[in-house]
């Protein structure tokens, strides 16, 4: 099969490989129809997350048919399916309460060393990631091994279309839990730095959660669009001094939740991010995280901080006197992307949920690489990428 | 006068002297999502043991009490080693020990304790092996003592997805290849 895999930094191409196969019993192989670029696979071709190694097919939001299925495997052979990005088990603790994503079980036990040394407890699985997360081979890819398809993947109703549903599987439930982490109440103004599609996602949903004002915060024009399209309100960082406007907007108060959808290589040039990019340079782990510290002393005292930005390794000059002296919570983490699949399809299919507006660009998986440069070249036309294997090149 | 400092309650194994006379301790626990006696009953079957320590190639049970292991070594070399089973308890206990004269000498015993609040069986392995010493020693050193606590602890993990998922996790793609290509 066709699939696109990671060389290095800067360095994707698509390759051929074997097909996967069934090896447990509750597998499932899926042929893939659509599988997206997600801004958290720039991290991997900026080579600013560890653990990749070359030959990685990558790829960790998709879509497919099923057409083999394991002995214990729920699902029947022609179904169409969404699937998570994170591989849980749905049996352990973590699961049981739904943290899907902190699954015990999901990350092999020879690859759960490195994240427990790092983090002092091994992370949970994903597809098409680092090897920190089970090192699992991705759905940019023609065919694509899904473990515990008994729990993960959600079958789609005929008659919806793959653009759809397909955000399903990451940013749209990872942009919900970043608002529901923001932990809404009457009257309360959002901001939310990143006008990317978890950002726009988050807009959406704080929306539907009932936020009286949402403020989104990007330097991209076309992406600010977007935000303002869904009813929030804009700031360009370039034009204009974000706190200072973020305390105008908001009374002289200070927004009351505040949603960092930027993470781990935020973009500005103010001193604590050059540094942050210098050190980035030298060692991946280190984090770049202008907009996290923007957004914790931009957040009104006592108020809420949602982080579904992704960072993986050490942030220096965290302010964290702001954090306490103004009482801040902070609620963060990989998406519990189970828990939220069938309630987020239902909204889809009722017209609450807009997701096909994002998409700016279809290519043939063959197409890839021009896919992942432009995504990360062009942010503000590139707006989300959606690869079709089945399409001619 | 010397000072008289209070026992603290951490287990034997994680303190720093963690030698038990001539013998070194290692132990992990991991908490297991199933009821205490499933688990019993899995470990009971030695022969399942190998479905989960990957450093045992078979266990074959000689008699009543006794079993002979066999574990692979370097350059797909075997040893084997004859245990005898002591000190079981119906749902709570399982303890081994290498017999009289096996050229391997140790003693383990595996623990099922419940988690509070229905949250599953709390499972302690604890292994004594005694520290190398002449070429036993150093070709047992080699299977077991490379990173022993991190070999324990893989083996109760996988030991723990095989309870609790029904399967140990891979990232591999093909039946041939190990994950890592």
């Amino acid at each position: 099969m066709r699939a696109l895999t990671w060389h290095g930094n800067n360095d994707v191409r698509v390759d051929t490989h074997p097909d996967p196969e069934i090896l447990n019993p509750r597998d499932a192989i899926l042929k893939v129809t659509s599988t997206a670029i997600c801004g958290s696979d720039l991290h991997l071709y900026d080579g600013v997350i560890p653990g990749l190694k070359s030959g990685d097919i990558l790829g960790h939001e998709f879509m497919g048919e099923v057409v083999e299925v394991g002995p214990k495997s729920t699902l029947q052979i022609g179904q169409r399916v969404v699937v998570p990005f994170t591989i849980s088990c749905g049996q352990c603790f973590h699961c049981q309460k739904l943290q899907f994503s902190a699954c015990d079980n999901g990350n092999p036990v020879d690859k759960q060393d490195a994240s427990e040394m790092l983090y002092g407890h091994p992370m949970g699985a994903a597809f098409g990631y680092s090897h920190l997360t089970g090192g699992y081979s991705g759905g940019q890819a023609e065919y694509v091994r899904v473990p515990f398809s008994d729990v993960g993947p959600i079958v789609i109703p005929d008659g919806m279309d793959d653009d759809q549903v397909l955000f399903l599987s990451d940013i749209l439930p990872t942009g919900w839990m970043a608002a529901e982490n923001a932990q809404i109440e009457p009257g309360d103004t959002v901001a939310v730095w990143g006008a990317g599609p978890v950002g726009l996602f988050a807009v959406q949903s704080a929306m539907l959660m009932g936020a009286e004002q949402i403020i989104c915060i990007d330097h991209h024009p076309h992406r600010l669009e977007l935000a303002q399209k869904f009813g929030a309100k804009i700031i360009n960082f370039e034009e204009t001094h974000v706190r200072e406007a973020l305390m105008e907007m908001t009374g002289g108060i200070g927004p009351d939740a505040v949603i960092d959808a930027v993470g781990m290589e935020a973009h500005g040039f103010v001193i604590d991010n050059v540094l942050d990019i210098v050190k980035q340079k030298i060692a991946p782990g280190a984090d770049r995280g202008h907009a996290l510290r923007q957004a914790l002393l931009a957040c009104r005292k006592g108020g809420r901080v949602s982080v579904p930005g992704v960072y993986g390794g050490m942030l220096d000059k965290w302010p964290l006197g702001a954090m306490m002296e103004k009482g801040l919570q902070i609620k963060t983490g990989q998406t519990h992307v189970q828990k939220y699949t069938k309630d987020l399809l239902a909204r889809i299919q009722e017209g609450e949920i807009d997701t096909t507006f994002l998409i700016s660009h279809r290519l043939s998986l063959e197409e890839a690489p021009t896919g992942y440069k432009n995504f990360r070249d062009k942010q503000n036309e590139w707006t989300k990428v959606v690869l079709k294997p089945g399409m001619g090149a | 006068m010397a000072h008289q400092h209070a026992q603290d309650d951490a287990p034997k194994r994680t303190q720093r002297d963690d030698k038990d006379g001539e013998l070194a301790i290692l132990g992990k626990s991991v908490t297991i999502n199933r009821p205490r006696s499933e688990l019993f009953a899995y470990w009971r079957d030695f022969t399942n043991l190998p479905s989960f320590m990957h450093a045992i190639e078979s266990i074959e049970v000689t008699g009543g009490q006794r079993s002979v292991w066999t574990v692979k070594a370097p350059a797909g070399q075997k040893v084997t080693l004859e245990t005898e089973l002591v000190g079981v308890v119906e749902n709570e206990s399982i303890g081994w020990r290498s017999v009289e004269g096996s050229q391997i000498r140790t003693a383990g015993v595996v623990t099922f304790k419940d988690a509070p609040a229905d949250r599953g069986t709390i499972v302690t392995a604890e292994i004594a092996y005694e520290p190398p010493g002449g070429d036993i020693g150093r070709l047992v050193a080699k299977l077991f003592m490379a990173e022993p606590n991190i070999q324990a602890r893989h083996e109760l993990k996988r030991f723990k997805q095989l309870m609790e998922a029904g399967e140990i996790a891979t990232g591999a793609n093909h039946k041939s290849d190990d994950g890592e290509h």
